[in-house]
């Protein structure tokens, strides 16, 4: 029997502009014990069902048309007393972020035992039995122990497993999971996918898994739904659809994943995706402004070192005392040694925490290293500081940032965020040269001539990580250092970004540090790679021995945690 | 989602935006801001609009004095809508007179503690260490006394300071400069919360990374993303600053009696209430009610309005 059925559900927002509809004409069922995964970028609407299907849309969002069954009983229009009796004992609700969606001023146990005992009417006592052995189902050691503890005293993990024992505790029909991995690093994120899809099969449960991640519908789902633009696309069984896709949304979609199993030139050109001018060598680099002067009189080491960073020790303090010996510390970075050579890209993988940013701010000198040499072309540069001799070292090396929302200044026009850098280098002639070399650099980086008048939040993720590119490239820099440039974009944008900084890499003999958490983009995008843990840097290797040959044990933990995309069409025979 | 058709022009993007919007159909705001608009505009015309000039000697009559309302006693006389003084000036020109000075008291005070308070808070939230653990001691140490208090001991210590002649010239400037000292704690508290939210996002560290001086990260960058909260709080602190100024006169220390402001005219006015010559009082004291919570009512929708996680 059909456990939840959809039919042709429409979701819209009403706001003063007119009905904004955030899900067209969507159906779908799920089957008892099946896992059906929403897959779709930013915007697509997939949250949106999710959170329909409970009513647990944000005011003033509604379902203005189509039909929502639960066990053939018709669920959408009922009375909203009766929709917050199903929440929770017919159907569960799994959440993004684990540090969030506990309540942080109350035990684990009194949070299980107030639901369970809402829910099941067990008394204490009994609540107390159910909670223990719950949390021994979803994989916590000493349950009786952790009934005693509050949320933050768990890892990410573990929070995210106490998430789950929650949202099973009132024995729900149905679960649904929004995005709940994308908070965890990878090896957890297998670790709870495993559970979800054993907990599915044990007890029967139907679940709706959303996610933006085609790794992790590959690894559990049966059936997968593919949203683009508030609508469906196509649904069907995962292997199928990921297999063999028939809608050319999905086809584009699956191309633009990086491989994990082999290296490619450049990723295909995608389509479906938003608007970015496509430039085939726009003026002649040599003769250009960018191709200028980018020596300064500094000059690469005889092998071809451009950077060679020294016993790097970071260390950051916990607790502060008058005594020095009571003061803690912690090594954010320990003893690390690496060298990159001109004109290669040089990838640092690692879990969060592990230190790889802090590599990199210690690199720029945002931050001062607590011991160690960072030697750059022919400078020792982490000592000193704003020397005008230094900045002009310093202009050789820039940095792409993480979160394009966060890496521009809102309050003012891309064609200021640009022409500072040339501004204050006194790299320009005059004003008018300076508005030549910002319309130039926007073209390079793939962004149309009106753009320069507008502000930030006029553009979306991918774009604003070009005009990010664009401010990096504007002190002609040598030295790119890219800190997950794409881990905020959706996967078809990562793909064209990725293809960016290839192409300006060849263009403008660029040498690249490429921080990033993803392995399969490491793989695409690096020639070495150094993987870090903990602040130690376990291994480092070129990139192809890395992949097909692990040393380290970690590394090799770390590539068996990969997803196994080889479903994907021609790639098992790679 | 939303497409504005002019996107380059900065007003028809505020008359397109959501501030606009809920301003026309919020009825509180229409009519508070209307009636602040209005007090403003009586005040500054006092000159063209008040029937007499108060300051005038020579038009005072003092057989005029202590003349009520026409429409409320026999012996009114028509010329004064809302009665006359002890001196027999004209309550009505009064209060167009006073509500001038008290506005424009609070007006320039509101931007004196602005402009020390956002510099300090921005020193303090961007350097961190030692100067930030100075200033905000100050801070609280201010906080820690009542700002009228703060007020009348400035007050105090200026008039010791003061040659006596100077006292009545002068006292409008001691005012404003005892009400801006005793104001600033409040925006260079908004302003060192948000920069030091502000300095760890990333456009910061880019800054940082072409090699910018802080002072120009600071100005340039920091500066303009801070600034929202400013609007909300001198609007509050405007009201609050018309109302020290009042207390201020009200209790002797602020203008004196021949260049009144409302408090000055609520002082004069009750030492004649329980003689029944109850206008002179009420007249300014209603005058001062309806000028401060219009503003301040508007000031709260305000802020209500450009931070819709309050509601």
């Amino acid at each position: 029997m059909t456990l939840l059925a959809a039919k042709n559900i429409s979701i819209g927002f009403p706001s003063r502009h007119g009905m904004f509809v955030a899900v067209k004409d969507v159906s779908f069922d799920v089957q008892p014990g099946e896992i059906l995964g929403v897959v779709g970028e930013s915007g697509a609407g997939k949250s949106t069902v999710g959170n329909a299907i409970i009513s647990l849309l944000e005011p003033p969002g509604e379902i203005i048309s189509g039909e929502v069954h639960f066990k053939g009983q018709r669920i959408d229009n009922l009375p909203s007393e009766e929709k917050r009796k199903m929440r929770g004992r017919k159907i569960g609700m799994i959440f993004q972020d684990p540090q969030t969606s506990l309540d942080p001023l109350k035990t684990i146990g009194q949070q299980l035992v107030e639901t369970i005992d809402l829910h099941l009417r067990l008394g204490r006592k009994g609540s107390g039995q159910r909670a223990i052995e719950l949390l021994e189902k979803v994989g916590i050691p000493e349950p009786e122990l952790r009934m005693k503890h509050y949320p933050h005293q768990f890892s990410g993990g573990m929070r995210q497993r106490v998430v789950i024992a929650l949202a099973i505790c009132g024995e729900p029909e149905l679960i649904i999971a929004d995005e709940p991995t994308t908070a965890l690093d990878v090896s957890v994120q297998k670790q709870i996918l495993d559970l979800m899809r054993k907990l599915c099969i044990e007890t029967n449960v139907g679940m709706i898994l959303v996610t933006h991640d085609m790794g992790v519908i590959a690894e559990i789902t049966d059936r997968v739904a593919v949203m683009y633009n508030s609508k469906l696309m196509e649904i069907g069984v995962t292997k199928q659809i990921l297999g063999n896709p028939q809608h050319e949304y999905t086809k584009s979609l699956i191309s633009a994943i990086p491989r994990p199993d082999k290296r490619i030139e450049r990723f295909p050109l995608v389509s479906y995706i938003e608007e970015v001018i496509e430039v085939d060598q726009v003026f002649d680099i040599k003769d250009h402004w960018l191709g200028q002067s980018r020596d300064f009189s500094m000059h690469v080491a005889d092998d071809g070192t451009i950077l060679q960073v020294k016993d790097l020790c970071m260390r950051f303090q916990i607790s502060n005392s008058l005594l020095k010996s009571k003061r803690r510390y912690l090594d954010a970075v320990k003893d690390v040694n690496f060298s990159i050579k001109e004109g290669e890209t040089f990838g640092i993988v690692g879990e969060s925490g592990s230190g790889k940013s802090t590599i990199a701010r210690m690199v720029t000198g945002l931050y001062t290293p607590y011991s160690g040499s960072v030697h750059f072309l022919d400078k020792e540069i982490s000592a000193i500081s704003h020397t005008p001799e230094v900045l002009a070292y310093r202009r050789q090396m820039q940095m792409v940032f993480q979160d394009p929302f966060s890496s521009l200044n809102s309050r003012m026009r891309v064609m200021d965020i640009v022409a500072e850098p040339i501004m204050f280098h006194n790299l320009a002639q005059n004003r008018a040269e300076t508005e030549q070399i910002v319309l130039d650099l926007l073209k390079l980086v793939g962004m149309s001539d009106d753009a320069y008048a507008k502000y930030p939040h006029q553009f979306s993720g991918g774009q604003r990580q070009r005009i990010s590119i664009a401010r990096a490239l504007a002190t002609r820099p040598r030295f790119l250092i890219c800190d997950e440039p794409t881990s905020a974009l959706d996967v078809s944008v990562q793909a064209q970004i990725l293809n960016l900084l290839k192409d300006l890499q060849s263009e403008l003999n660029l040498t690249m540090m490429f921080i990033s958490h993803d392995l399969p983009v490491i793989r695409q995008m690096c020639d070495r790679v150094a993987v870090m843990q903990h602040g130690k840097m376990l291994e480092l290797a070129d990139s192809e021995q890395l992949f097909e040959n692990p040393q380290h044990s970690y590394s090799q933990h770390l590539l068996s945690l990969m997803p196994k995309l080889d479903m994907l069409p021609g790639r098992s025979f790679s | 989602m939303v497409d504005f058709k002019n996107q380059n022009s900065k007003l028809s993007q505020f008359f397109a935006g959501d501030l606009w919007y809920n301003f026309c159909h919020s009825p509180v705001a229409v009519v508070s801001f209307s009636i602040s608009v209005l007090c403003l505009l009586l005040a500054l015309f006092a000159q063209l609009i008040a029937p007499f000039d108060i300051f005038d000697l020579v038009a005072i009559d003092l057989m005029d004095a202590d003349l009520p309302p026409p429409w409320a006693g026999e012996d009114g006389d028509s010329r004064f809508i809302m009665g006359t003084d002890d001196q027999g000036r004209d309550i009505w020109s009064g209060i167009l007179y006073g509500a001038q000075i008290s506005i424009f008291v609070g007006f320039t005070s509101v931007i004196i503690s602005a402009i020390i308070g956002i510099a300090l808070g921005l020193l303090a939230g961007y350097k961190g260490g030692r100067i930030d653990s100075f200033i905000m001691r100050v801070a609280d140490i201010q906080l820690s006394f009542p700002a009228i208090l703060i007020a009348l001991l400035i007050d105090g210590v200026m008039r010791g300071l003061l040659p006596r002649e100077m006292h009545d010239e002068l006292a409008i400037y001691v005012l404003i400069f005892a009400i801006s000292i005793s104001g600033w704690v409040q925006y260079a508290r908004t302003i060192r919360g948000s920069v030091m939210v502000e300095k760890h996002k990333e456009y910061v560290q880019a800054g940082q990374v072409i090699g910018l001086p802080s002072r120009i990260i600071a100005i340039r960058h920091i500066l303009p993303n801070v600034l929202n909260p400013i609007f909300v709080i001198g609007t509050i602190h405007l009201a609050s600053a018309i109302i020290t100024e009042a207390t201020l006169s009200f209790l002797g220390v602020g203008m004196s009696p021949t260049t009144p402001s409302l408090g000055t005219l609520i002082r004069i006015g009750n030492e004649y209430l329980l003689s029944g010559e109850w206008w002179i009082t009420l007249f300014p004291g209603a005058a001062l009610v309806i000028l401060v919570l219009s503003v301040n009512i508007f000031g709260d929708w305000l802020r209500d309005a450009l931070n819709p996680k309050l509601r």
